[in-house]
């Protein structure tokens, strides 16, 4: 098994963050990993994204320009990846702010209103969570134990305290992620 | 010719009146005729060798007149890339801390070259002590201007006299580090005359046992002279030493240790 | 104790290695894409455990002199930066070089010349390995292509500093110091007591005094020296070659590439015999010394070699030096922070093969 993910946004939206507690639970699942992050000036309120490789086997290349999931959470990364997803792939998408949809007739195309499910929840800082669950729904890659134990790795100590929170948001990003057109 | 005879007998341990430090090494030096180098060479010696310290000592020599410093008194050295030395001396402090680490430098490898070295070593208040040759001038190279050459002064790239309009005015750097919290005490000196090379010796010994305090930088200019790049005898460079760099770079403490400012009164 | 695994970023890891490998002090200044060492070494605060002593210096220039002064003292000694701050300590660089000292420097290349760009590149080879400060020496450069190398790489470059005292290079790239991968740790090492017996540490009466330089104004007994640092070259040449092949036994077409690049090329392999081509990859782990003598071995069953760089073809003269002329040598890359990929380099090496 190898899935090769991409996770594309906005500084600030917990995209480098997801992509790590997948790679944190990844190798909690005695999987190869690797997290290779955009990194720069983008980081600071721009763009990010970051490429997460899971795997059985040996990674090979960190940097690839096609994936099997690219899960987009603005507009300028649908429009600048909507394309990197591989044919018969999957692409997951926020709706917030999102003036052209995913057009692509030929990949799996999810949405999860993951922004607007946050604010109902009042927790906007797990709103990367939502995503993510939503996101293990379609490829269950990884388990939610795993993730869970991930999280844990990958907070500081003082944020633990926060883990049932993302933990419920995981859970319903699971419940609200809607099929638009299946391949 | 007049023989000179019985000499012999006045050589006996009861006559001995002044003697070679055991750490000055037989190389002859290679300076010129009163430069002033040697004789802070010979004071460098003597402390390290009167204070017992020699195991617990090491030098580090820079790119100039005195880069071959390391011939001449018989502790450890590194020699420095030009600028460099207060950045190698930072880490021989930082590693061997019980050390007594001291860097030489002249105002061009000090003043010029390595600004940005000796400005952070002292503000970090490194536990180091600098010792600051300042002759006005580029001596190794062939006599061209420093940063320290006086307004007007001639030399090989100031041929027509220092001009402050286009080459700037003489950097007075032991000012500048005297007002950074990091040293702890930085003075001024010369070693032109018996009673000078004896106040020199005096606070360079005081200088050694202050880094065993750990309180931060210590920093000894000692406003020398360059009778070849002068191009004067060493008895007129000293005059005009005295007559021209001191009015510049007058002679004192010009930061003493706090609980030692009142016993203290200022050395000129 | 036991290897502990972590999810680190390559930065982090070396780091850490440092830590565990009984550093004795780090000298460095912050330049992207490499500042997370000295921020983690700075959280870590190992003066507190092991007595690493960290400083951030005030530049680079300063960084390296420190590296000389502690290395001069017979310690472990290193630092880091990226291609610009490189540029900068060369000067440090060839001192230690000419005094015969000891350390470890970390390259974590970005794009050049000039301020050029944050993302990553390969484009320092030719400083690396060619020389880069001025005066005839050698480093001795080790080539990390994951963050596991990143780290064991820090042992293993003090091992070999000692060995032959001399300046060791890891030539990474912004990709492989920004990118997490699990990585299995060393438990720690103490530091050394040891004290070589050319450092300077204060003249005691039973040696002579020690003198760190590298100054020699006699030009027959500098040349004494040369010959020596050049004796030291050619066993580092003849003990120290590291190289990994990947499916090389029966391969007509040979990729050669180092770190990133490396691991791109696994892949355009991996693709290029799903299409039939025999692809094999030989990724040197040591650049200096090269693998000349297996690249020149592997000629004779070779139709043609790629090399593949993040530069605009340096690696690549080492690669035609190896072969000789025995057969065509070509050359892929990108460059400016753009990282090739392995359909990229397929295609290439399949308009090679039509081009012959």
């Amino acid at each position: 098994m190898t899935e090769e993910i991409l996770i594309a946004g906005f500084g600030g939206q917990g995209v480098l963050s997801m992509g790590m507690i997948m790679a944190y639970s990844g190798m909690l699942q005695d999987m190869e990993v690797s997290w290779m992050p955009s990194y720069g000036p983008e980081m600071r309120g721009g763009t990010a994204n970051v490429i997460v490789i899971l795997s059985n086997e040996r990674i090979s290349s960190p940097i690839i320009r096609h994936f099997d999931t690219v899960i987009i959470l603005n507009q300028q990364s649908l429009d600048k990846f909507e394309q990197a997803v591989k044919p018969g792939g999957v692409l997951i998408y926020d709706s917030n702010g999102i003036s052209r949809h995913p057009e692509r007739k030929d990949i799996s195309v999810y949405r999860i209103d993951a922004t607007e499910e946050a604010i109902k929840m009042n927790s906007p800082k797990t709103f990367n969570m939502i995503v993510l669950g939503g996101f293990l729904r379609i490829k269950p890659v990884l388990t939610m134990e795993d993730v869970v134990a991930g999280l844990k790795k990958s907070l500081p100590e003082r944020y633990h305290k926060m883990i049932p929170e993302n933990e419920r948001s995981l859970k319903r990003g699971g419940e609200i992620i809607r099929e638009i057109n299946k391949v | 010719m007049k023989e000179i005879t019985g000499i012999k007998e006045y050589i006996k341990p009861e006559n001995l009146v002044y003697r070679k430090s055991s750490l000055l090494t037989d190389d002859i030096m290679h300076y010129c005729p009163g430069c002033g180098h040697s004789t802070t060479h010979r004071i460098l010696a003597e402390i390290i060798e009167e204070e017992g310290i020699q195991q617990d000592t090491i030098g580090i020599s820079p790119v100039g007149c005195s880069v071959f410093l390391y011939n001449y008194i018989d502790i450890d050295w590194q020699e420095a890339a030009h600028g460099r030395a207060p950045a190698i001396a930072t880490a021989i402090k930082r590693l061997l801390p019980d050390k007594f680490v001291f860097t030489y430098q002249g105002d061009g490898d000090l003043a010029a070259i390595g600004t940005a070295e000796t400005i952070h070593s002292c503000n970090r208040g490194e536990n180091i002590l600098i010792i600051f040759i300042n002759n006005g001038i580029y001596g190794m190279t062939g006599g061209q201007m420093a940063p320290t050459t006086l307004p007007g002064m001639k030399s090989s790239t100031s041929p027509y006299g220092r001009d402050v309009a286009t080459m700037g005015n003489p950097l007075k750097i032991t000012d500048i580090v005297a007002t950074l919290p990091g040293t702890f005490y930085v003075t001024r000196q010369s070693v032109h005359t018996p009673a000078n090379v004896r106040r020199t010796k005096r606070v360079m010994r005081k200088a050694f046992q202050y880094q065993k305090l750990n309180r931060g930088t210590c920093f000894i200019e000692i406003v020398s002279n360059c009778p070849s790049g002068w191009k004067m005898t060493p008895v007129q460079a000293n005059k005009w030493m005295e007559e021209n760099m001191f009015p510049w770079y007058p002679l004192g403490d010009l930061k003493v240790p706090e609980e030692q400012q009142d016993q203290q009164p200022k050395t000129e | 104790m036991e290897r502990e695994l972590r999810l680190m970023k390559g930065n982090e890891a070396v780091a850490e290695a440092a830590i565990r490998a009984g550093v004795d002090g780090y000298f460095g200044y912050p330049i992207t894409p490499q500042s997370e060492i000295i921020e983690y070494l700075m959280e870590a605060d190992p003066a507190k455990t092991t007595g690493m002593v960290v400083v951030q210096a005030e530049s680079e220039v300063a960084a390296i002199n420190m590296v000389y002064g502690g290395a001069g003292c017979g310690k472990k000694v290193m630092t880091t930066s990226s291609s610009p701050g490189i540029s900068l300590k060369q000067e440090g660089i060839t001192y230690i070089a000419g005094a015969e000292l000891p350390c470890v420097i970390v390259n974590v290349v970005r794009g050049g010349p000039g301020l050029g760009t944050i993302q990553p590149a390969q484009s320092d080879y030719f400083q690396a390995v060619k020389g880069g400060g001025h005066g005839d020496y050698h480093l001795i450069v080790l080539a990390p292509a994951s963050v596991q190398e990143m780290a064991d790489f820090v042992g293993l470059g003090f091992d070999l500093a000692f060995k032959y005292r001399n300046p060791v290079m890891i030539l990474s790239d912004g990709a492989i110091g920004q990118m997490m991968e699990k990585v299995w740790l060393d438990p720690p090492r103490e530091r050394s007591k040891e004290i070589p017996e050319w450092a300077t540490t204060g003249k005691t009466a039973d040696r002579k005094r020690n003198i760190i330089t590298s100054l020699e104004l006699d030009p027959f007994r500098q040349e004494v020296f040369n010959r020596k640092l050049v004796e030291k070259y050619d066993a580092i040449r003849e003990n120290e070659v590291r190289f990994e092949e990947y499916l090389c036994e029966d391969a007509e077409y040979l990729l050669v590439a180092y770190g990133t690049s490396a691991r791109v090329c696994q892949k355009a392999v991996q693709l290029a015999r799903e299409q039939g081509i025999k692809a094999g990859l030989l990724r040197p782990i040591t650049l200096f010394p090269f693998p000349t003598k297996r690249i020149s071995e592997l000629a004779g069953q070779l139709k043609m070699a790629l090399a593949v760089e993040m530069s605009a073809g340096q690696m690549v003269e080492d690669v035609q030096l190896s072969i000789n002329g025995k057969i065509p040598v070509h050359y892929y890359g990108r460059m400016g922070g753009m990282v090739p990929t392995p359909d990229e380099v397929v295609e290439n090496l399949k308009e090679r093969i039509i081009g012959g």
